[in-house]
């Protein structure tokens, strides 16, 4: 039976690992490399790094840091920021990447979705969303939660999904290092609607959150950060909770 | 561990990454070359096949290095282990489906074909049921990562070492004398995916 993933989110702003509230205020935490390390010595499923500020300074990924994190990673690896081109792609699978999260250009050239997909298949191009509450409608925005693209979350889903994307990796930007919570309401809205997996990302602050994401709002995976960073859960003690409460988990 | 010098050659033939493989030999001790030349894969201790893709592209592309014959004469006359990860488990097929009917190496009689599952590809870590087979001896945990919407069905069920179920269940790994294959990723499955590379560089065949 396939499990249910638990996945450490690392975001990097170009020095280091931080964590944000609501896209906001960032908080520096700390070494990629090191914090790789540490997840696989954990054994977690699979490992998100996005860095967060590469399209805002028009640079590309760091590949030299990815390059080092990946050493440390004998699990699958989701590698964002920055990417706008086939050639971006290239360079991180290269390396070692397993699959490769876009936002901006997918928003900006939705035919990018499809031009990826095809060279190097729907398993591997994994498209992010950040929603955000608006009256009773979550819309999708870009430039790290400050331009409204004017869509609705659920539409947008529905889009890439038919353009190729393999994977949709949902982040609410209104639960986003509050650890409230998961936005139920949008993680159900966006999974019942595509038959691809959703990771649903933002708000994690008890292993009942990830357990709720995962039942309520039909999760595939779940993806946090400030419980891993601000907590003592590990991957497994969180999973020990949830195959407890009847979801299939890979514990070790 | 068991495996210091030991010379492994992961072939090179452009589907999809294989610093993975590389970086998974490495941390369990051995000598690891990426190569598509016929002189490596000819004086390879170990020849390692992996690669994400699509059956026909995979063959073509090792028809175009001009690979087939020396890893023939490698595998099925020098008897020299080889391990086939993915499409390169697929590969051994007589046939393959997957976008028009192509011929396979052949080495492993049976048909690479699709998964009857609703959601295609078949991406993340599922459980398989192992026969006893060197390959899996002392295992962790027998979760693996997958990534495919094909398998290779073999003729000779005896073969198959273990079985996975998504919606159906399906060969997930063979044996065949010094030819090993695994559907998943090992280089991609933490301690047990490296458990299973380091039985496989365990394994000498046995000279008739």
């Amino acid at each position: 039976m396939l499990k249910t993933r638990v996945i450490p989110c690392m975001l990097y702003n170009g020095m280091h690992i931080v964590k944000t509230i609501k896209f906001g205020e960032m908080r520096t935490l700390g070494n990629p490399v090191q914090f790789a390390k540490v997840y696989d010595s954990r054994n977690v499923d699979e490992l998100v790094f996005i860095d967060l500020a590469a399209t805002e300074e028009n640079r590309k990924s760091d590949l030299e840091t990815v390059r080092k994190l990946m050493l440390e990673c004998f699990m699958p690896v989701t590698i964002g920021g920055g990417i706008k081109n086939i050639q971006d792609i290239t360079n991180l699978l290269k390396i070692g990447a397993d699959k490769v999260c876009i936002n901006t250009a997918a928003i900006e050239n939705p035919g990018f979705i499809t031009e990826a997909a095809k060279k190097f298949g729907s398993q591997c191009i994994v498209i992010s969303i950040d929603a955000k509450k608006i009256g009773k409608d979550h819309y999708v925005f870009k430039n790290r939660g400050r331009t409204n693209i004017g869509k609705v979350a659920l539409d947008w889903a529905k889009e890439i999904e038919q353009l190729g994307a393999g994977e949709i990796f949902l982040t609410s930007i209104d639960q986003d290092g509050t650890m409230g919570g998961y936005d139920l309401k949008l993680v159900k809205e966006v999974a019942s609607a595509v038959k691809i997996p959703v990771i649903a990302c933002g708000g994690a602050g008890k292993v009942q959150d990830i357990i709720d994401v995962v039942k309520i709002g039909k999760a595939h995976a779940a993806s946090l950060a400030s419980m891993f960073h601000y907590s003592g859960h590990t991957a497994n003690s969180i999973k020990e909770r949830m195959d407890k409460a009847g979801i299939a988990v890979r514990i070790l | 561990m068991t495996t210091s010098l030991k010379k492994v050659v992961i072939v090179d033939y452009k589907m999809g990454n294989v610093a993975s493989v590389k970086k998974a030999f490495e941390k369990l001790g051995a000598r690891v070359k990426i190569s598509s030349t016929k002189n490596d894969i000819g004086s390879a201790q170990y020849i390692v096949l992996p690669g994400v893709g699509a059956f026909g592209e995979g063959i073509s592309n090792l028809k175009k290095l001009g690979l087939i014959d020396i890893l023939s004469k490698s595998v099925l006359k020098k008897r020299v282990p080889f391990l086939g990860i993915c499409i390169g488990m697929q590969l051994l097929a007589d046939t393959g489906y997957e976008f028009g009917k192509h011929d396979g190496l052949g080495w492993i009689k049976g048909e690479t074909i699709k998964l009857k599952s609703t959601n295609l590809p078949h991406i993340g870590w599922n459980n398989i049921k192992t026969k006893s087979n060197k390959l899996f001896s002392d295992l962790p945990d027998n979760n693996f990562y997958f990534v495919h919407s094909y398998f290779l069905k073999p003729a000779d069920k005896s073969i198959v070492t273990s079985t996975c179920n998504y919606d159906q269940v399906f060969s997930s790994s063979i044996q065949k004398d010094n030819i090993f294959a695994t559907q998943f990723h090992p280089e991609k499955s933490q301690l047990a995916g490296l458990k299973v590379l380091d039985n496989f560089l365990s394994y000498t065949h046995a000279k008739n």
